[in-house]
C-alpha cells in the first residue's frame, strides 16, 4: 500500500513539475515557432501551433537589415568584460569580508545589496549626463563599466557566501606553511572556491547578456549589444512579430547554449556548500 | 634551536582581556603542554606564538630573535590544527610538499623529504590519494607530515586529537610522543584533556582565565599543586575538597585528598558514610560515598573490593598526601 501511495505522489509531483516547466518554457517556445512563420501567420487568430508553412525568410530578412554579428560581438565583450572586471574587484573584496571581517562588514554587505533595491531609472538622468560628459555614451567601455557596477553587489555577495564555506583554518595553515597573501589566494583559496567562482561567472554573464535597461539607454549604434538589436524590431518600425521573434531567437541562442553546457556547473555552484 | 620566551604578553579583544599578561620560558627540545578548561586562553596563546593573532602588548622571542611582529611564515614554526586543515584539492603528496614548495626548494629535494616524511608516518601507500579518501588518523598523520618536512624550530599542536575516537587517540598520543623523542624538536601542545597533558608533557602549563596557574612537570603538579584550581584540574577522578570543621582539624581552610589516597574500610575510619554510586572499571572501582557532615567523596579502591549501593563504609585519608589550602585557595606547605 505504502508503495502505491508513494508512486502516486511521485506521479503528482512529476506532473506539477512538468506543468511549471512548460509554463516557463512556453513563451520561449512560442517565440521560436513564431520566428518561422510569415508575418500574416504570426498574427493569425486562432494562432497556428505547428501546422503552418515553415519559412526561414525572417532570419535572412533580419540579417540583411541589421548586422547581427556586430551586436553579438558587442554583447560578448560587454558581458564577459563586465563579469571579469567584476571578479577581479570582487575576489579580494569577498576575501576581506569573509576572512578579515570587522564590526561593519555586515552593514557594508547590506548597503551594497540595497543599491540593487533602487529602480535603475531613478539614477538614469545623472548616469546619462556623466556618461555624456565623459564621452562614454555608446562605447563598449561605458557599458562594461555600468554593467560591472550594477552586478558587482551580486558578484561580491555570491563569492562572499562561497568563501564563508571555506574553513579559515585552511588559510591559516597556508600562512603557517609560508604562503604569502597572494600565494594563499592563488594556491589555496581560489582552487577551493572554483565551483563557486565558476557559477558566479556564468550567472553574471547571463545577467549582463540579458541586461536591457542600461544597454538600451546608454548605447545607440556603435556599442549596441543584442538587446538593442531585438528592440530595433519592436515599435519604431511597427510590430513585426515574426521578425522580432527571429531576432529574439538569435539573441538568446548563444546564452542558451552556454547555459545548457554549463548546467552542471551552474547547479553545483548554486548549491555549493549545502551538502558537505 | 627552538627556545621560545614570552615576556608580558597580553591579548585584548575589544574590552575583554583574554590574556592579561603572561611570562613563560620554553627551552629547546621541551614538550610543553598548555592545559586548561575551554575558554582559558590556551588556544589564543598558541595562536599568538604562531603569529596568527597579533599580541596587544609584550614580546615574543623565538630562538633568541624578536618575533613579535614577524608574520607566521617567518617564525620558523609549524602548526597542526584541530581540524587537520589539509588542502582538500591537493593529494597527500602535494599537501606534505606545500611548505617546501612555498620555501622554493628544488623538486628533487622536495621529493626526497616528502618520501622520508611519508615513511616515518606510514603514509607511503597513500601519497596519491586526496584527503577525503583517508581516515581520521591518516589525515592527522598527513597534517603532522606537512609540519615535519620543514624541520621547524618548534611544532605547535592545537588540540590535534580531539576529532579522533578514543582508541585512535591513545595510539596517536603515543606516536606524537615517539616523534618527539626521534626529532627532539620543541613541541607546544594545547589540550583540554589533562590525561593527554600528564602522559605526554615534559612541562605542563596550567591556564585558567588567561593566567598561568602553575608550571611544572606532570608529577610536580600532581604531588604539589600550588592552588585549588590546579589541584582540582590535574588528576582523574578529581581531587576531593573538604572545607569547614573537618578541614579546620588539619589547620586549613580547605583540604584536598585524591580518590586514590582515601583508604576504605567496612569497620573503622576517620569519616563515616554510605556508598552511593559504584563505577566498576574492572581493575579499579570508583566509589561515590556520601560522607556524614562532609558531602560526596570519591574513593578509588581495588576492583576486588565488594560493596554495593547503601553499604555503610569508613574513609581514612592518607595524612602524608593530604593537601592543605588557605582561604585564598593557595597551598599551605
Amino acid at each position: 500500500m505504502a508503495r502505491n501511495v508513494s508512486t502516486r505522489r511521485k506521479l503528482a509531483v512529476t506532473a506539477v513539475a512538468w506543468t511549471i516547466g512548460i509554463l516557463i518554457f512556453f513563451p520561449i517556445l512560442w517565440t521560436f515557432l513564431t520566428s518561422f512563420k510569415t508575418e500574416a501567420q504570426a498574427i493569425a487568430s486562432p494562432p497556428a501551433f505547428l501546422f503552418f508553412d515553415w519559412t526561414t525568410e525572417n532570419y535572412f530578412e533580419v540579417q540583411s537589415r541589421s548586422n547581427y554579428f556586430k551586436h553579438f560581438m558587442n554583447s560578448v565583450v560587454v558581458s564577459f568584460g563586465s563579469t571579469l572586471l567584476g571578479l577581479i574587484i570582487a575576489i579580494p573584496a569577498a576575501w576581506a569580508m569573509a576572512f578579515a571581517p570587522t564590526k561593519r562588514t555586515k552593514d557594508v554587505l547590506m548597503w551594497m545589496l540595497s543599491t540593487k533595491m533602487m529602480p535603475p531609472v531613478g539614477v538614469l538622468v545623472p548616469m546619462y549626463l556623466m556618461f555624456r560628459n565623459s564621452g562614454l555614451l555608446d562605447t563598449r567601455t561605458g557599458l562594461v563599466i555600468v554593467l560591472t557596477l550594477i552586478n558587482l553587489p551580486i558578484i561580491i555577495w555570491m563569492l562572499y557566501t562561497y568563501f564563508k564555506e571555506i574553513p579559515g583554518e585552511i588559510l591559516e595553515a597556508a600562512r603557517m606553511d609560508g604562503a604569502s597573501l597572494a600565494k594563499e589566494i592563488i594556491y589555496v583559496l581560489t582552487p577551493m572556491a572554483i565551483p563557486g567562482i565558476a557559477s558566479t561567472l556564468l550567472l553574471n554573464i547571463i545577467l549582463a547578456w540579458n541586461e536591457a535597461f542600461w544597454t538600451l539607454n546608454l548605447s545607440a549604434a556603435k556599442a549596441a549589444p543584442l538587446t538593442a538589436f531585438i528592440a530595433s524590431y519592436s515599435s519604431p518600425e511597427g510590430l513585426f512579430y515574426a521578425k522580432l521573434s527571429a531576432a529574439s531567437t538569435m539573441a538568446i541562442a548563444p546564452i542558451l547554449i552556454l547555459g545548457w553546457f554549463s548546467q552542471k556547473q551552474l547547479v553545483r555552484g548554486l548549491t555549493f556548500g549545502a551538502v558537505k | 634551536m627552538g627556545s621560545i620566551s614570552l615576556k608580558n604578553v597580553s591579548k585584548v579583544f575589544g574590552a575583554h582581556a583574554v590574556i592579561p599578561s603572561i611570562d613563560l620560558d620554553i627551552t629547546d627540545g621541551e614538550f610543553v603542554v598548555f592545559v586548561g578548561p575551554s575558554g582559558c586562553g590556551k588556544s589564543t596563546l598558541l595562536r599568538l606564538i604562531a603569529g596568527l593573532e597579533d599580541v596587544s602588548d609584550g614580546e615574543i622571542v623565538i630562538d633568541g630573535k624578536k618575533a613579535t611582529d614577524l608574520p607566521p611564515a617567518k617564525r620558523g614554526l609549524s602548526m597542526v590544527f584541530q581540524s587537520y586543515a589539509l588542502y582538500p584539492h591537493m593529494s597527500v603528496r602535494s599537501n606534505i610538499a606545500f611548505p617546501l614548495k612555498m620555501a622554493g626548494e628544488d623538486k628533487a629535494v622536495i621529493d626526497k623529504k616528502v618520501a622520508d616524511a611519508a615513511r616515518v608516518l606510514n603514509l607511503t601507500d597513500y601519497l596519491d590519494r586526496k584527503p577525503r579518501q583517508l581516515s581520521g588518523g591518516q589525515r592527522q598523520r598527513v597534517a603532522i607530515g606537512r609540519a615535519i618536512v620543514r624541520q621547524p624550530e618548534a611544532f605547535l599542536f592545537d588540540e590535534p586529537l580531539s576529532n579522533l575516537d578514543a582508541a585512535l587517540r591513545v595510539n596517536m598520543r603515543l606516536e606524537i610522543s615517539q616523534l618527539h623523542q626521534q626529532l627532539k624538536t620543541t613541541m607546544i601542545y594545547v589540550t583540554h584533556d589533562q590525561v593527554e597533558a600528564m602522559t605526554m608533557a615534559d612541562k605542563i602549563v596550567v591556564l585558567n582565565r588567561g593566567r598561568i596557574e602553575q608550571v611544572g612537570s606532570p608529577l610536580e603538579l600532581y604531588h604539589k599543586p600550588d592552588n585549588l584550581f590546579v589541584a582540582g584540574f590535574i588528576g582523574s577522578p578529581k581531587m576531593n575538597f573538604i572545607s569547614g570543621a573537618p578541614a579546620a582539624a588539619y589547620q586549613a581552610h580547605t583540604i584536598g585528598i585524591r580518590p586514590e589516597h582515601l583508604a576504605l574500610s567496612k569497620e573503622q575510619g576517620t569519616w563515616r558514610g554510605t556508598v552511593g554510586v559504584a563505577e566498576h572499571l574492572g581493575s579499579d572501582t570508583f566509589l561515590h560515598v556520601n560522607a556524614d557532615g562532609i558531602g560526596t567523596l570519591t574513593a578509588r579502591v581495588s576492583g576486588d573490593f565488594a560493596v554495593s549501593h547503601g553499604d555503610p563504609v569508613f574513609l581514612t585519608p592518607d595524612v602524608q598526601r593530604l593537601h592543605k589550602f588557605d582561604e585564598k585557595g593557595l597551598a599551605i606547605r
